[in-house]
């Protein structure tokens, strides 16, 4: 049995409304909050880089976790908001909270990537012990404030969140999961080495919408739960209108599924453990009570992993 | 009930509108449609037809309007 010990997450503490970027983007806060749910987000400082964010999710997780960074065989760590090709920040991540030579890996999968992190970590902790899972982003750095980038300017903001996957009881224990990536899209959601993020949020929408619902179906169908009796869906924090579309589509009430979109924008790879985290904060599952996450990104990769809680 | 009747009932309860788009009308700019209900209306109509309708294919062009989808089902019917 694989479980989550615990969540935690960092986030930077410059809140910035709608009504600050609407005028650099030609556009009203109105408009910025129905189209995606977001009403502010947080934008890191030039000293909060990704590095610094996920060490601040590491740390508040291991706390709730007692578990010391030593204590921890893998540190897996998601970001595709690096700012160098290469080293990825885990090996800096690993150094920065003492986990001396503690093998570091990087996901670089983008909005989906703590999903897959998620999933590897269930499926090593067994044979290397405590795995902690980390995504961090700082997506003000992908986007530009011009009106013509509004589509996707809106949407973004930084953050991290982490996760401990263990072997043995915890918080929610992993039942299944199920990933897919089809590489078809790969144009249509993609930061280039250099210019801000490009996506044709059409092609996004579209695909999101069948594809998660359907890797939902799939993990709940296997084990034989009905989307009705999922205490909690929790999701890659994309669009506040993906969300109500997914919960249509999986035949769930909107209420089960976990929102804070409109605080924090769309944190990448971050947000679902970002969201993970303050909803274990908030509400205590009753024991057994199937949980559900899912994500969806550029690639595209995609995917959903039912837990029940302990 | 024709195939035409069944693809406007589909469109009326997705967009939860009860107005009828003429049979060539854009159901994106009229308003039936957006980005959001296209794969709604793609999985209601692989219910109601029979037929398997690959992610590829979720293209608005491809179901532009009432005809459009007609057109589309009578090439991929099972």
């Amino acid at each position: 049995m694989t479980s989550v010990a615990a969540f935690g997450c960092w986030l930077p503490a410059r809140v910035v409304p709608n009504s600050e970027l609407a005028p650099q983007l030609d556009c009203t806060p109105e408009w910025m909050l129905e189209m995606s749910g977001i009403a502010e987000r947080r934008y890191a400082s030039p000293e909060e880089d990704v590095v610094a964010m996920a060490v601040g999710a590491a740390k508040d997780c291991l706390d709730r976790a007692r578990t010391a960074p030593a204590d921890v065989r893998l540190l897996i760590v998601s970001s595709a908001s690096v700012p160098q090709r290469f080293p990825g920040p885990a090996a800096a991540v690993a150094a920065q909270l003492g986990m001396g030579e503690t093998p570091a890996m990087d996901i670089p999968v983008a909005s989906a990537g703590s999903l897959f992190g998620l999933v590897l970590a269930s499926k090593l902790a067994p044979s290397t012990g405590p795995v902690l899972v980390i995504g961090a982003e700082k997506m003000s750095s992908a986007i530009v404030l011009e009106p013509a980038y509004k589509a996707t300017s809106i949407l973004f903001g930084d953050g991290a969140g982490a996760c401990l996957v263990r072997e043995g009881p915890g918080l929610l224990r992993i039942v299944d999961w199920q990933l897919g990536s089809d590489g078809a899209f790969a144009a249509d959601l993609r930061l280039p080495l250099t210019g801000p993020i490009e996506m044709n949020g059409r092609s996004v929408i579209m695909q999101a919408s069948r594809k998660m619902p359907r890797a939902i179906n799939e993990v709940l169908k296997r084990a034989g739960v009905p989307a009705s009796d999922v205490a909690a869906f929790i999701m890659h924090q994309a669009n506040q209108n993906l969300m109500d579309r997914v919960a249509k589509a999986v035949g769930a009430p909107t209420e089960r599924f976990y929102t804070n979109i409109n605080r924090y924008g769309n944190t990448s790879s971050a947000s679902l453990l970002i969201a993970a985290a303050e909803w274990a904060c908030q509400t205590t599952p009753a024991p057994g009570a199937p949980v559900c996450f899912a994500a969806f990104g550029a690639g595209f990769h995609w995917g959903a992993l039912l837990a029940t809680a302990e | 009930m024709s195939n035409r009747d069944r693809i406007v009932e589909i469109l009326k309860v997705v967009s939860q509108n009860p107005d009828v788009p003429d049979a060539n009308e854009s159901l994106f700019d009229g308003g039936y449609l957006d980005s959001f209900a296209l794969p709604e209306v793609i999985t209601a109509l692989e219910k109601e037809f029979g037929v398997k309708i690959p992610d590829s294919d979720l293209n608005p062009r491809k179901f532009e309007t009432v005809v459009k989808v007609e057109q589309y089902l009578d090439a991929h019917k099972a």
